[in-house]
C-alpha cells in the first residue's frame, strides 16, 4: 500500500505539546488513524501523558483515559470488561512507552496477556525514560548513555516483544517509526484480530538520542537495515519476518553494519571498537535466534550477518 | 428477605450481588479471600451476572476498577492488608479520579512479622486518599453497609469511593445471622460521563496548580456533603428495609451517661457487653460507636460528648510517634467544645490479640493505668 492510501482524518490533533521529530506522536498519529473512531485509549505516565496537551484542552480526538505509571494493562483490562458489559463496540488501546511497558508495567502486562484480555496494547519504545529526561531502561540498548549511566548502559536490552510470543498471545508484531506504512497495516491487522494483542514500535527520539530532529524517520530505518531492529510478525503460533527483515534474511537486501547507524547518534558517542563489537555479537545473537523461530524458510538468516 | 447463616465476607459477597455489580477485579488476600472465592462462584454458575477479572496484583485490582467505573460500571473489589498497602497509588487515583469503587476490607495487621489477624492498621493508614470508611461491628452491618455504600458514593454530590471494614477473623470468618436482600433500594449506577465517541474526552490529563486545588477542594466539600447523604442512606435503608443499620455513628445507653466508650469495628461490639455488665454494677456508662471515620462526624461526635465526663477511647490501630488515630479524631472534634469531658485513650487488640469485654470493662474502670490494654482477661 501507498502512503496516500492511509486516511486523512486526524484523531492526533496538530499543535500538540511533542518535541520536533517526535517518533511516538508521528506513530500515534498513524496507529489512531488505523483503529479510527470508535478506539478508547489507556496512557500510563510516559511522554504521551505531557504531548496531549494540559486540561481542559487536549489533542487527541478520541476517549482517552490516563491512568499510573504501572497499570496500564489491568486499567484497560477493567475498561474492556465494563465496555463489554455494556454492549458497547470499541477497541480498548493501551499507548505505553518502554518504561511503562518493559519495567514498571510489565508484571501488569504479562498478566492480561496471559488472561488473554481482548486488547491492543501497543508500546512506543524509544529506549529509555525520555519523559522524565533519558534516563536507562530495560529497553536501553548497550553501550547508550543515558543520565544514569554516563559512561554507557554495561548490559544488553531486554525484548519485550519476545516475551510476548513466549505468553503465545493471538498476535504480536514489532514496526518501527521508519516505515508508517508497515505500522498501519500491521495495526489493521491487529484490530481485527480478538484477544490480547501487542505492537512494539521503534520510536527514536531526538533529544534522548541525540541526533537532529528531521532525522527521526532515517533513524528509524537505519535501525531496521542494520538489524538493531527487526520487524516481524507472531500470528497464531506462527511467526514470520516483515518488510525489510525478510528481504534481508532472504539475502534480497544486504545487511549494513551498525557501526553507521550508532555513529549517527550523540548517546553512542563515546563507544569504542570494542563496544562496537559487542553490539555486533548482540545483534548476530538475536538473528539467529529470530530465525530459529522462523524455522525453515529463514534459517539460513543467521549466516548473514557473519 | 431472607435469614442466613453466613461470615462476614459471605455478607460481603452477597451485598455485592444483591448491589448488581457489574465488574469486580481482586486478588485474594486473607482472611479477604473468601469474598472473593464466593463471588467467583456465585459468578461461574450464573447466580452473579457481573464480569470478574482475577488479576495479578492489588495494585491492578484497583486499576481495573477505576478503569471499569470511569467507563460506567457499578465494580466491586475486596482485600486485606498489604494488599491494600499495595493499592495505595490506586487508592489516591480513584478518590481524584471520582469513580465511586465500594471495597470491602477484611482488616488485618501489616507485616513482619506475618500475622494475619485484626488490626485496623490497614485502613487507618489510607485514612487521607480522599476514600468514605466505614467501620462495621456486625455481619449483618457488613451486608447492609455494602450496600448503602453504593447509595452515597455514587450520590452525585458525593461521587467518592467507598470502603467497608470490618476486623479479620472477628467478623470476617464467624458466622452469624444476616437477613439479606435489598428490595428496591438501589437504582442502577449511571455514571456521570460515559464513553463518547462523537464528543469524546480526555480524563486525568495534566492539571496545572490553578485547577488542582479545585479537584481537591471539591473532594473535600464533597466529603462534608456526604455527612448529609449518610445520614439520607441510613434513614431511606430502614424505611424500605426494616432494619436499621447505622451508617454514620451509634449512640449505645450514653444518654445519661457520666462516661462514655469510645470504639470502633468490632471492638464497639464487645464494648456493648462491657456497658451493660457495668450498668448492672450501678455504673453509668454508654458507648458511642463510630461508624463513618472518613467523612469524620465531628459535629455529632460532639453533641455525643459533650454530656459526658469521661471519654475512654479504644484503637484497634496506632500511629507510631504520636497515638491511637480514632483517639486524636476524637481530641480534635472536641477541643473547640466548652464542655468537652476528659478524654482518655486506650490501644488494644493489635495484631489479633484477644479484647474481651472484661479487659474494656478494666480498662474503662482505671485498672488499667497506662494507655494499652495488652492483657487479655477472661
Amino acid at each position: 500500500m501507498k502512503i496516500s492510501d492511509i486516511p486523512e482524518k486526524e484523531y492526533l490533533l496538530p499543535g500538540n505539546a511533542a518535541c520536533h521529530g517526535c517518533a511516538s506522536s508521528m506513530c500515534l498519529r498513524t496507529v489512531l488513524k488505523a483503529i479510527g473512531k470508535r478506539t478508547v485509549l489507556v496512557v500510563p505516565a510516559s511522554c504521551t501523558s505531557v504531548y496531549q496537551g494540559m486540561f481542559p484542552g487536549s489533542a487527541i480526538d478520541v476517549p482517552v483515559f490516563n491512568t499510573v505509571f504501572a497499570a496500564s494493562a489491568s486499567t484497560a483490562s477493567g475498561i474492556k470488561a465494563s465496555l463489554e458489559k455494556k454492549g458497547v463496540d470499541a477497541t480498548v488501546v493501551v499507548w505505553a512507552g518502554d518504561g511503562g511497558t518493559y519495567d514498571i508495567g510489565l508484571q501488569a502486562l504479562s498478566a492480561a496477556a496471559e488472561r488473554n484480555e481482548d486488547i491492543l496494547y501497543v508500546c512506543y519504545n524509544n529506549e529509555m525514560y525520555s519523559n522524565t529526561g533519558v534516563q536507562r531502561s530495560g529497553a536501553t540498548p548497550y553501550g547508550a548513555w543515558t543520565t544514569t549511566t554516563w559512561s554507557g548502559k554495561k548490559e544488553h536490552r531486554k525484548d519485550v516483544a519476545e516475551m510476548m510470543i513466549a505468553h503465545d498471545i493471538p498476535y504480536v508484531a514489532t514496526a518501527s517509526a521508519g516505515y508508517l506504512t508497515d505500522l498501519y497495516k500491521k495495526i489493521r491487522k491487529a484490530k481485527n484480530v480478538k484477544g490480547f494483542r501487542y505492537v512494539e514500535i521503534l520510536a527514536p527520539c531526538p533529544p534522548g538520542w541525540k541526533y537532529p530532529m528531521d532525522r527521526t524517520v532515517e533513524m528509524g530505518r537505519m535501525a531496521v537495515e542494520t538489524g538493531m531492529w527487526i520487524l516481524y510478525e507472531y500470528e497464531n503460533g506462527e511467526f514470520r519476518l516483515t518488510g525489510l527483515s525478510k528481504a534481508i534474511a532472504e539475502g534480497k537486501r544486504e545487511l549494513k553494519d551498525v557501526e553507521e547507524y550508532l555513529l549517527a547518534q550523540g548517546r553512542f558517542a563515546h563507544l569504542s571498537q570494542k563496544d562496537i563489537g559487542a553490539i555486533r555479537e548482540y545483534v548476530e545473537r538475536r538473528w539467529s535466534n529470530l530465525a530459529k523461530l522462523a524455522g525453515g524458510v529463514h534459517a539460513a538468516s543467521a549466516e548473514f550477518y557473519v | 428477605m431472607e435469614r442466613k447463616l453466613i461470615t462476614g465476607n459471605q455478607a460481603a459477597a452477597l451485598a455485592a450481588r444483591d448491589s448488581g455489580v457489574e465488574v469486580v477485579a481482586a486478588y485474594p488476600i486473607t482472611p479477604s479471600t473468601p469474598v472473593v472465592e464466593e463471588i467467583a462462584r456465585m459468578v461461574e454458575s450464573g447466580e452473579m451476572d457481573a464480569r470478574l477479572i482475577l488479576v495479578e496484583s492489588e495494585h491492578s485490582a484497583m486499576a481495573a476498577c477505576i478503569g471499569a467505573s470511569a467507563s460506567g460500571s457499578r465494580v466491586f473489589t475486596a482485600t486485606s492488608s498489604h494488599g491494600l498497602a499495595y493499592m495505595h497509588e490506586l487508592l489516591h487515583y480513584a478518590a481524584n479520579a471520582r469513580t465511586p469503587v465500594v471495597m470491602a476490607v477484611a482488616n488485618r495487621a501489616i507485616g513482619p512479622g506475618w500475622n494475619i489477624w485484626a488490626d485496623l492498621g490497614d485502613t487507618m493508614s489510607q485514612r487521607d486518599t480522599g476514600w468514605i470508611q466505614f467501620y462495621c461491628s456486625s455481619n449483618q452491618e457488613i451486608y447492609d453497609t455494602v450496600v448503602m455504600a453504593y447509595r452515597v458514593a455514587e450520590d452525585r454530590q458525593v461521587l467518592l469511593p467507598a470502603m467497608v471494614c470490618y476486623d479479620g477473623f472477628v467478623l470476617s470468618h464467624t458466622a452469624m445471622p444476616v437477613v439479606t436482600g435489598i428490595g428496591e433500594f438501589l437504582e442502577e449506577y449511571r455514571a456521570p460521563w460515559k464513553v463518547d465517541f462523537d464528543e469524546p474526552e480526555t480524563f486525568g490529563n495534566i492539571l496545572s496548580s490553578d485547577y488542582y486545588m479545585e479537584l481537591r477542594k471539591d473532594v473535600f466539600e464533597s466529603h462534608r456533603k456526604a455527612i448529609r447523604i449518610i445520614k439520607k442512606t441510613e434513614e431511606a435503608f430502614e424505611s424500605l428495609t426494616g432494619r436499621y443499620s447505622p451508617l454514620l455513628l451509634e449512640k449505645y445507653m450514653l444518654d445519661d451517661a457520666e462516661t462514655a466508650i469510645v470504639a470502633i469495628g468490632a471492638i464497639a461490639s464487645e464494648s456493648k457487653i462491657a456497658v451493660r455488665k457495668l450498668r448492672r454494677d450501678g455504673k453509668k456508662v454508654g458507648l458511642l460507636r463510630i461508624k463513618c471515620f472518613r467523612p469524620f462526624p465531628s459535629t455529632d461526635v460532639v453533641e455525643a460528648l459533650e454530656s459526658v465526663d469521661t471519654a475512654v477511647v479504644i484503637d484497634r490501630s496506632i500511629s507510631p510517634g504520636h497515638e491511637g488515630q480514632l483517639f486524636s479524631e476524637i481530641k480534635s472534634a472536641l477541643y473547640s467544645s466548652r464542655n468537652r469531658p476528659e478524654i482518655i485513650g486506650k490501644v488494644a487488640g493489635l495484631g489479633g490479640r484477644d479484647v474481651t469485654f472484661r479487659a474494656i470493662e478494666k480498662a474503662v474502670c482505671g485498672e488499667f493505668r497506662d494507655g494499652w490494654i495488652n492483657e487479655v482477661v477472661v
